[in-house]
């Protein structure tokens, strides 16, 4: 774990950016999360890490209320973003989930050139008055995920013709087209290979700067070398959650010890 | 032996040739199947089929070669010029039969001993009498030819039973013989019997294929005996379609084509945009139980009789869009309409559109979902640029296939536009379509010989090439964009 000193751990800002209070999801009859307490900050990356089925997953869902698409979900509790509850009668979900991007597990572009790709979101929510505008977003979001050099040539080529590693960046520049606030990245590795995973590493603690990235793995070196805070969840319970490099060298539960010294998982 | 006696005994045949496969295997290997090649019962299907199927092919090819050799047998009793054409050999040979069967009747009631059957002739008294008191009535009286032919085709049908039963018999005793002589625990018995399989379903493709080519080989024959006597020109391209059977006719294609694209077209123009909704509704927005509901409720339209569908459009819809729409605005006064037919056949493709696109609506990926909804897009922007766009290629499949349909109807075609062929631009106007056309050159005494009768061959003809087209079409679409989003 020598690695994990590679990132800067110097969080720049103490500001709250997500506040969770008592979060509890059921699936059903399934109790998913139990009483989850978080604060996330702004302009920091903070991991997920737990074994599967812990419930890091759906607690990332609620984030961004994609757990209302699931039919059978019941969230109960409080969570605020910029002390507004995301869980309020008047939050519409879908101006919430233009505010909290979201790139998921396996890459999913649409069946759609990698310029409309990009473009999708800012289209939808009306950010942009001419095709210029939108080409200066279209670029730049692509810029930011890496993929600008590879794909400048080929913005009409489908999407879905890009490997693997591209079409994650893509999903990427895609979430970042839509300026959010918060992006959520759901094991946005699992599906790549090592040279793709290290390009989306490099990009996740360049994306710092501009937004608060939350990100679910189940590689605990890549949330050493990534993250700045790090929370462990375990059988829907959020066990600790602290400093990355506190977590990894010096926790205080022994179940996150367990598991991170590979006991449990 | 009869054909069914033979079929019986062969089925016992086999049925040993499974049982001692089997048994002389499991023998071979001393109880220790592990040491067979194959398991135990392909042993007993390897016997089953040796048992079977060498004997059943001779069967079925000696069945179809018989009928053939006695007829040309008989058939020398006849003066050459007699026999000629083909109806008059088909006359004669009706009559042959019908006497023969008489004499196997008239032996199995008892009115002639089996010599006398065989050597009765017209010098010694009526045939026809001697018939008729064991029921077989005869139209006249029977000449000589005939009845010697009929004696002649009665003793080669005997013989040819007792040759085809021997021959049977020995090819399924034979190959029972073999299957238990090479089967032993090395044999490799369960690739002979998946070769066997295979050979099977390879025949069951191919049947369906040389169905097809059948069909357009005959239509293609007879399109071309039809335009030898007519004019390719004036069918193509005539403006009338009146055809008398005294002659001068005229038998232009275009007003029964104008007529079944035009009412194709209505019907598409009702069933896809509902279909569609309701395809959209049932697989976005409708909850698992009612969906569960509706959806065999729409499929139920599927089953019902087109001819329903021509009584609804007939006593119905026909004198509901008359009496409100056509005479109020003064565009006919007819029941049978261009709009009663198009949208009838439309709402009995609605269930088709519907079920095909939300199926095809289904498949496209959740993840597709979620990546628009994770972007912050609503329900309907979700569906109409990332959900339709990626079912387009198997919704398109779904809207050809209705339009074939739509363009192949004749029942409601005939009780909602009616039959007569018109060239016209008014939807409330009577108007009729290819296939309602072929079915009345058709119907009746007609003999194949006219082109008022093998007109139909060539509508046809020009009905498959259109649909083929469409299909064509339809194929290309759904490949250009099949591997969209996999």
């Amino acid at each position: 774990m020598n690695d994990m000193r590679i990132v800067e751990r110097d969080v720049d800002t103490q500001k709250a950016k997500i506040t969770a209070r008592g979060v509890q999801v059921h699936y059903g009859t399934t109790h998913a999360l139990k009483d989850v307490n978080v604060d996330i900050l702004d302009n920091t990356v903070t991991a997920f890490i737990g074994p599967s089925g812990c419930g890091k997953s759906t607690f990332l869902r609620c984030l961004n209320r994609m757990n209302d698409t699931v039919a059978s979900a019941r969230v109960s509790g409080e969570i605020l973003i910029d002390g507004e509850n995301i869980y309020d009668k008047r939050v519409d979900p879908v101006q919430l989930r233009a505010k909290v991007g979201m790139v998921f597990q396996k890459p999913n572009p649409f069946p759609k050139s990698i310029y409309d790709n990009v473009a999708y979101g800012p289209k939808i929510h009306g950010m942009t008055r001419n095709k210029a505008d939108l080409d200066e977003i279209v670029e730049s979001a692509l810029r930011k995920a890496a993929l600008w050099n590879e794909a400048k040539d080929r913005l009409n080529a489908p999407g879905t013709g890009l490997s693997g590693g591209q079409q994650q960046r893509l999903c990427i520049a895609r979430a970042i087209a839509t300026s959010p606030e918060v992006l959520l990245m759901d094991e946005p590795c699992s599906a790549l290979d090592p040279i793709a995973t290290a390009q989306v590493e490099e990009l996740i603690d360049e994306l710092r700067a501009s937004f608060s990235v939350v990100i679910v793995t189940h590689s605990m070196q890549q949330a050493a070398r990534v993250s700045q805070r790090t929370a462990f969840f375990h059988l829907g319970n959020l066990v600790e959650y602290g400093e990355t490099g506190t977590i990894f060298t010096n926790p205080t539960d022994p179940r996150t010890e367990s598991y991170i010294s590979g006991r449990i998982g | 032996m009869t054909v069914a006696l033979t079929l019986t005994v062969l089925l016992v045949l086999a049925v040993a040739g499974f049982v001692l496969g089997r048994r002389r295997a499991v023998a071979s290997a001393q109880g220790n199947i592990r040491v067979l090649h194959s398991l135990p019962n392909y042993y007993g299907w390897h016997g089953a089929i040796m048992a079977a199927v060498p004997a059943l092919l001779a069967l079925a090819v000696w069945l179809i070669l018989q009928p053939m050799v006695v007829e040309r047998q008989v058939l020398g009793y006849f003066p050459a010029d007699s026999v000629e054409s083909d109806a008059a050999r088909t006359l004669i040979m009706a009559d042959v039969r019908r006497v023969a069967n008489g004499l196997d009747v008239a032996v199995a009631r008892g009115a002639l001993t089996d010599v006398q059957a065989r050597e009765v002739s017209t010098t010694t008294g009526s045939i026809r009498e001697v018939l008729g008191t064991v029921g077989v009535a005869l139209g006249a009286e029977v000449t000589p030819q005939v009845l010697e032919a009929a004696q002649r085709s009665r003793e080669l049908n005997l013989s040819g039973a007792w040759m085809r039963t021997v021959l049977t018999l020995t090819l399924a005793l034979a190959g029972l013989a073999y299957a238990i002589k090479v089967t032993d625990k090395d044999f490799r018995a369960r690739n002979r019997v998946e070769r066997v399989m295979l050979a099977l379903l390879m025949l069951a493709s191919t049947i369906a294929i040389l169905t097809t080519v059948g069909i357009v080989m005959s239509m293609l024959t007879e399109s071309l005996r039809f335009f030898s006597m007519y004019p390719w020109q004036d069918f193509f391209l005539s403006l009338t379609w009146s055809p008398s059977f005294q002659g001068n006719s005229q038998l232009g294609l275009a007003p029964l084509l104008w007529g079944t694209l035009y009412i194709s077209l209505v019907s598409m123009l009702v069933a896809v945009p509902i279909g569609l909704f309701t395809a959209i509704y049932l697989a976005e927005y409708a909850s698992p139980r009612l969906r569960a509901i509706i959806k065999p409720m729409i499929e139920i339209i599927a089953g019902i009789p087109t001819v329903v569908f021509g009584l609804f459009a007939l006593v119905t819809v026909g004198p509901f869009l008359r009496d409100a729409f056509a005479q109020p605005l003064g565009l006919g006064t007819s029941g049978s309409s261009v709009m009663t037919a198009g949208i009838v056949i439309g709402i009995l493709n609605i269930p088709f559109i519907s079920s095909l696109a939300d199926d095809i609506i289904n498949a496209v990926p959740q993840s597709m979902r979620d990546g628009s909804y994770g972007l912050g897009a609503t329900k309907s922007e979700t569906i109409r640029q990332v959900v339709l766009p990626a079912a387009l290629p198997g919704v398109v499949g779904a809207i050809l296939l209705a339009a074939s349909r739509a363009i192949g109807e004749t029942m409601i075609v005939v009780m909602g536009a009616g039959a007569a062929a018109r060239l016209d631009l008014n939807p409330f106007e009577a108007m009729t379509t290819i296939t309602v056309k072929i079915v009345s050159q058709l119907t009746g005494d007609t003999e194949f010989n006219s082109p008022e009768t093998l007109v139909a061959f060539a509508l046809g003809m020009t009905l498959f090439v259109i649909t083929l087209g469409l299909n064509i079409v339809a194929l290309i679409i759904v490949r250009k964009y099949r591997e969209q989003y996999e």
